[in-house]
C-alpha cells in the first residue's frame, strides 16, 4: 500500500494497533445502490444532468433517497427501460437516443449529461460506453455525454460518486509536470461552503493552487498530471484514487478530514507534501484546533462513555468511529462498513482504539440480532432501520444525512459531534410521566 | 423507453411488499438487487411503522451472476422461512431479477416448506406498477389461500339471506385496506364502527391487520365490501365469480356516497331498509345527520365557497370521490380532474364528462402541473406531488391521495370514509381556503393602503411574491406599462397568470409592444368570446 504515494503524510503520531479479526459477512444487505449519489452529485454540478437508464424501481430509489421533491424538475431523471427495449437492444438505443435528444431540447444549460448504468441496463448489457460516444457525437459542441454504473450489482450507495468523478477524469488535461507538482487537487463532493473555507485555509498555509474533482461547473475540470498532490477527502473514492495516480497523481496519505484530529492531520498531510515547515502549520491550524475542540467539548458531554454500533452504509464510518471515539469519548461496539479498502483506509486504521471490532459487508439479520445483544446507546444506520431501532428503545442516527450535511474540516467538528449528540438528547429530553 | 422525474407510482413489487407488510403472519421473499432495499424506508418513515416490513431481498450482487443466483434464492428462502417462521409466503422478483429468470417461484414450489402456503408472484415489471402489484398481490393471496375451499361448479350460490338461517347478523368483509394507502387505517375503523350501527359485523378486513387464517374466513361472510378498488377489484371479482359472495362496489366517501353504499350494503346482505335510510321527499335521509358536513356546507359562511375553482388528481378511487364532493356537497367548481391511475381511467372519464371535463389519466407530473396552471384553480386536490406543484403555483392544496408523505398519516383519527370522514373532508379542504366572512372583508378593504396583496392568512405563508410574473416571464414578451401592470394586479391572483399570458399572446399577434390596461382589456374582451 505504500506505494501509493511518496511521502508518508501521517501528521498524528498514533501507535499502529492490532485489531481484532474482522467479520466478513455475505448475506442481506440493507444498503442503498450507487445511484443514490446523484442526490448529492447533481446539486454539486448544476450544468450537469443524470440520466439513469434504468427501470421504474431506479426512478423510484431515487426519489425516496431523495425524500422531498426539492425541484421541479430535478437534474437527474431516469429513462424507464419498457418491455419493447427489453426485446431488442437496437430498439433500445434508439430510443435513447430519441429521450436524450428530446430532454436536451428541454434543458439547454446541460452541458455534460451522465448516462448512469443500472442493474436492469446491465443485465441487458446495453453499452452505455458506446451509446455515450455516440450521443457525444451527436450532440457535440453541446454538451459531452459521459457514462457510469451506479448500479446495485456493483456498487453501494456513495459508490456512485466514484464511478462518477472515473467518468470525469479521461476529460481532465494533462498538467505539465512543473505546474502539476505545484497543484493540490481535492478529490469528493464537499459543500460549497466547506470547501471554500478549506482552500482559504490551504491558502493561509501557502498551498495556493487547489483544484477540485468535481468541481462546481462540469466543465471546469482541473489539471493533473505527473506530481500533482492528490488529497481524497471522501473514503469511498478507490476508483478516482487509482485513476489519477495512474494520471501522474501522487496520493497524500492521511486520514479524512473528519473531526478536528483528522481535518488537521489531512490538513497538514498536504502542507507536509508540499514541504511547509510544521510550525507554519500550527500557527494557522492550532488556534482553529483550540476552538474545535471548545466547540466539541459540550456534545462530548452527552457522548462519552456511550456505546456506538455503525452499520454498514455510507462507507464514511470508519472515519466516524475514529473521530467519535477519539474526540467525543465513545465506546465502539461494532464498526461496520460495506467494503473495506485497505489502502484507503490505512491511515484510519491504525487510529482506532485497540480492540475495535470491524466488520466488512453485511448479514442484516445477524448483524441486528448481534446489536440486540449488545445494546448499543447509539446506532449509525440507513433509513429503513431507524424507526424499527429506535422503537426498540435504541437512539439512531441516519447515515444519510452524513452525506448531504457539511461536517469536513476543522470548523465543523461541533457540528458533526452535534448531529450524533442530538438523537440521544431528544431521547432523554423526552418525558410522558 | 420513457424519462421520469418523479413519479406517482413506485414498480409492481411494492405494491406486493405493502401487502406483506398490512398483514400479519406473512412474509415476502424477493429476488432483488441491495440497492431495492430502499422500499423498506417507504413503511419504517412514511408510516413510521416500528418493525421492518417483513421482506427478505436476496441482495444478489454481479459477482453471483456468473454462478448459482439460484441457489442463493433458494437459501434466502429456506432462512426466512427458518427465522420468521411465516402462516404464509410471497416469493417474487423485482425489475433486475426478472431479467436473469430464476423463476424464485418456481424454485420455492420445489423446496420443502414444511407446509406453509406459497404464492407465486410473477409481476411484469416493465410494463406494470405499484398499485397493479398490490392489487394482483392480494388477489393472488386469497386465491391461492381458498383454493381448497372453491365449492364444486355447480354448486348454488349462498342466498343473501344466509345469515337469518344460520341465526347471526349479517357479516361482510372490507377489502383493500392497505399501507401507504390513504388513510386506509383510519377509514376501517369508521366503516367498521358505521356498520356496527346498522346491525351489520365485519367478517375480516384485509389485508390490513389480517393474518392468513383470516382470509380462510372471507368466504363465511355474506357480502364483500371493495372499499378500494386499486387494491381489492380483482380479489372481489373472483369471490363473486368462485363463492358467490355479491361486492359492495360503492365507496362510501362523502355523504351521497356514503348513504348510497348503505343502501347497497343492506340490499346485498337482504337487510331491510331502515328508516333514517328512506330518503324523503326531498331527497334527504336521516342518516346524513350523522355529520356536520351537510349543515357547514349550508350555513351561511360557506356561501363563499360557491363556485371555487377546484382542480383534483388522485389514484382514480380518491380523485372520482373527491369531483363527486367538490361539484355535489361543496359547491365548488370543479376545472381539472385526472388520475394517475390507468386501471380506472374508464371510470375517471366518466366523472369528467358527468362534469362537462375531459379527464387527464397520465403519470407525468409536468402534464399534471401544466394542466393546474391552465385550469387557474383556487384549490388543488391531489397527491403530494401536486402540493408541490401548488406551492410552486402559490395555490393552496389539500392531499387527498396516495402518494403520501410523513405528514398525510397523521396522528389523530382522520377517516375520509363514512360521516366521520365527511367531517375530516370538509375541515381539510375548506382550511386552506380563505374562509367567508375572512374573504368578504379582505375583498372591502382590498383598496386600503395597508392591504397587502396576497394575504391569505390560512395558508401559514404568503403568497409568493411575483410568482404568475415567473410563470410568464418569457424572452421577447411585449412590455407592461405601469397602467397595465395596475390593471392586472386588480384582478384576482388566481386567474391572474392565466389573464396575463393570454394579454400577453394577445399583444404579441397583434405586434403591440407596450401592454397598456386598453389592451389588457382588449384581450380580456377577445378571450371571453
Ligand atoms: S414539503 Fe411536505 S410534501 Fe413535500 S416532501 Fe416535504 S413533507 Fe413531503
Ligand atoms: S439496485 Fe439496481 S435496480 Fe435497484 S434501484 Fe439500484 S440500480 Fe436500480
Amino acid at each position: 500500500m505504500s506505494s501509493l504515494g511518496r511521502r508518508p503524510g501521517m501528521a498524528v503520531n498514533a501507535p499502529s494497533t492490532e485489531l481484532p479479526p474482522l467479520i466478513k459477512e455475505s448475506g442481506q444487505r440493507e444498503v442503498f445502490c450507487g445511484l443514490t449519489s446523484i442526490v448529492w452529485l447533481h446539486r454539486r454540478m448544476p450544468d450537469a444532468f443524470f440520466l439513469v437508464v434504468g427501470s421504474r424501481t431506479c426512478a423510484h430509489l431515487i426519489q425516496s433517497a431523495a425524500g422531498v421533491m426539492i425541484f421541479a424538475e430535478p437534474r437527474f431523471g431516469t429513462a424507464i427501460l419498457g418491455e419493447r427495449d427489453l426485446a431488442g437492444l437496437a430498439d433500445a438505443n434508439e430510443e435513447l437516443d430519441r429521450l436524450v435528444a428530446q430532454l436536451l431540447a428541454r434543458r439547454p444549460e446541460i452541458r455534460t449529461l451522465f448516462l448512469v448504468g443500472s442493474c436492469p441496463s446491465e443485465v441487458i448489457k446495453l453499452d452505455l460506453a458506446r451509446a455515450a460516444e455516440r450521443l457525444g457525437a451527436q450532440h457535440r459542441g453541446r454538451v459531452t455525454v459521459l457514462n457510469y454504473s451506479g448500479s446495485g450489482i456493483e456498487t453501494t450507495f456513495t459508490q456512485g460518486e466514484d464511478g462518477a468523478l472515473q467518468a470525469l477524469i479521461p476529460l481532465m488535461p494533462m498538467a505539465p509536470a512543473a505546474q502539476a507538482a505545484q497543484q493540490l487537487l481535492i478529490a469528493g463532493t464537499l459543500a460549497d461552503g466547506v470547501e471554500d473555507r478549506l482552500i482559504s485555509l490551504f491558502g493561509k498555509l501557502g498551498i495556493t493552487n487547489v483544484a477540485t474533482l468535481p468541481p462546481r461547473r462540469s466543465t471546469e475540470l482541473p489539471g493533473v498530471g505527473p506530481g500533482t498532490k492528490l488529497l481524497v477527502a471522501q473514503p469511498f473514492l478507490s476508483g478516482t484514487a487509482r485513476a489519477l495516480i495512474d494520471r501522474g497523481a501522487q496520493l497524500i496519505k492521511a486520514p479524512y478530514p473528519l473531526g478536528v484530529e483528522g481535518s488537521r492531520a489531512w490538513m497538514a498531510a498536504a502542507a507536509d507534501a508540499f514541504g511547509i515547515a510544521p510550525a507554519q502549520v500550527a500557527a494557522v491550524l492550532d488556534p482553529l484546533v483550540e476552538r474545535g475542540q471548545r466547540a466539541i467539548a459540550p456534545h462530548r458531554e452527552t457522548l462519552a462513555g456511550k456505546r456506538l454500533f455503525l452499520l454498514p452504509d455510507s462507507q464514511l464510518e470508519i472515519p466516524l468511529a475514529r473521530f467519535l471515539s477519539r474526540e467525543c469519548g465513545m465506546e465502539l461496539v461494532e464498526v461496520g462498513t460495506p467494503y473495506l479498502d485497505r489502502t484507503l483506509m490505512a491511515p484510519e486504521l491504525t487510529l482506532l482504539p485497540e480492540g475495535t471490532q470491524l466488520s466488512e459487508g453485511q448479514h442484516v439479520e445477524n448483524q441486528l440480532k448481534r446489536l440486540e445483544v449488545q445494546r448499543p446507546d447509539l446506532v449509525v444506520c440507513g433509513l429503513g432501520l431507524a424507526n424499527p431501532l429506535e422503537a426498540q428503545g435504541i437512539a439512531t442516527k441516519w447515515s444519510i444525512e452524513l452525506v448531504f450535511s457539511p461536517i469536513h474540516g476543522i470548523d465543523q467538528a461541533g457540528d458533526l459531534a452535534e448531529l450524533f449528540a442530538r438523537p440521544l438528547r431528544r431521547r432523554s429530553s423526552l418525558s410522558f410521566t | 423507453m420513457e424519462l421520469t422525474l418523479w413519479t406517482y407510482e413506485g414498480p409492481p413489487h411494492v405494491g406486493a411488499m405493502r401487502i406483506a407488510d398490512s398483514m400479519e403472519g406473512v412474509h415476502y421473499v424477493l429476488h432483488a438487487p441491495q440497492g431495492d432495499t430502499y422500499a423498506d424506508l417507504l413503511f419504517t418513515m412514511i408510516e413510521r411503522q416500528q418493525r421492518r416490513p417483513p421482506v427478505t431481498y436476496t441482495t444478489f450482487q454481479a459477482r453471483d451472476l456468473g454462478g448459482d443466483t439460484a441457489e442463493l434464492v433458494k437459501r434466502s428462502i429456506a432462512d426466512a422461512v427458518e427465522r420468521f417462521k411465516p402462516e404464509a409466503l410471497l416469493v417474487g422478483e423485482s425489475c433486475t431479477a426478472e431479467l436473469i429468470q430464476d423463476q424464485p417461484g418456481a424454485l420455492a414450489a420445489g423446496m420443502d416448506l414444511g407446509g406453509i402456503p406459497m404464492v407465486n408472484l410473477e409481476l411484469p415489471a416493465y410494463s406494470k406498477k405499484e398499485n397493479w402489484g398490490a392489487g394482483e398481490t392480494f388477489y393472488q393471496l386469497v386465491r391461492s389461500l381458498l383454493k381448497a375451499q372453491l365449492p364444486p361448479p355447480g354448486t348454488p350460490k349462498p342466498g343473501p339471506g344466509r345469515w337469518r338461517s344460520e341465526g347471526r347478523r349479517p357479516q361482510v368483509n372490507l377489502l383493500g385496506p392497505s399501507r401507504l394507502g390513504f388513510r386506509c387505517r383510519d377509514d376501517v375503523r369508521e366503516i367498521t364502527q358505521l356498520l356496527g350501527r346498522y346491525g351489520i359485523d365485519v367478517a375480516v378486513a384485509a389485508p390490513l391487520g389480517a393474518r392468513p387464517a383470516d382470509l380462510l374466513r372471507l368466504p363465511d361472510a355474506d357480502a364483500n365490501v371493495c372499499l378500494y378498488p386499486e387494491v381489492a377489484a380483482s380479489a372481489c371479482s373472483w369471490l363473486e365469480r368462485s363463492f358467490g359472495m355479491p361486492t359492495v362496489k360503492t365507496v362510501p366517501i362523502g355523504i351521497g356516497a356514503t348513504v348510497a353504499f348503505l343502501r347497497e350494503l343492506h340490499s346485498a346482505v337482504g337487510l331491510e331498509l331502515p328508516a333514517d335510510l328512506v330518503p324523503d321527499d326531498d331527497g334527504l335521509c336521516g342518516a346524513e345527520s350523522r355529520s356536520r358536513m351537510p349543515w357547514y356546507a349550508r350555513s351561511v359562511d360557506s356561501t363563499y365557497l360557491s363556485g371555487k375553482r377546484v382542480f383534483i388528481f388522485g389514484d382514480g378511487t380518491h380523485a372520482i370521490a373527491a369531483a363527486r364532493i367538490a361539484s355535489k356537497e361543496l359547491g365548488f367548481k370543479v376545472v381539472g380532474l385526472g388520475s394517475y391511475s390507468r386501471e380506472l381511467a374508464r371510470e375517471v372519464r366518466a366523472a369528467a364528462s358527468e362534469l362537462g371535463l375531459e379527464a387527464l389519466i397520465s403519470d407525468d407530473y409536468l402534464a399534471v402541473e401544466t394542466a393546474m396552471a391552465e385550469a387557474a384553480p383556487e384549490l388543488v386536490l391531489g397527491t403530494q406531488m401536486e402540493r408541490h406543484s401548488a406551492k410552486r403555483l402559490g395555490i393552496p392544496c389539500a392531499v387527498i391521495s396516495a402518494p403520501l408523505h410523513v405528514q398525510d398519516v397523521p396522528a389523530r383519527y382522520s377517516p375520509v370514509m363514512g360521516f366521520e370522514g365527511a367531517n375530516v373532508i370538509f375541515d381539510s379542504w375548506v382550511h386552506p381556503l380563505m374562509m367567508g366572512l375572512e374573504e368578504h372583508l379582505i375583498g372591502m378593504f382590498r383598496h386600503d393602503f395597508e392591504f397587502i396583496d396576497g394575504h391569505r392568512s390560512h395558508l401559514g405563508e404568503s403568497a409568493p411574491a411575483g410568482s404568475d410574473a415567473a410563470i410568464a416571464a418569457t424572452a421577447g414578451s411585449p412590455v407592461w406599462t405601469r397602467e397595465g401592470e395596475a390593471e392586472l394586479a386588480k384582478i384576482p391572483f388566481f386567474v391572474r397568470p392565466k389573464v396575463r399570458r393570454n394579454t400577453e399572446s394577445f399583444a404579441q399577434e397583434r405586434g403591440i409592444g407596450a401592454i397598456t390596461d386598453e389592451v389588457l382589456y382588449e384581450a380580456k374582451a377577445h378571450f371571453s368570446h
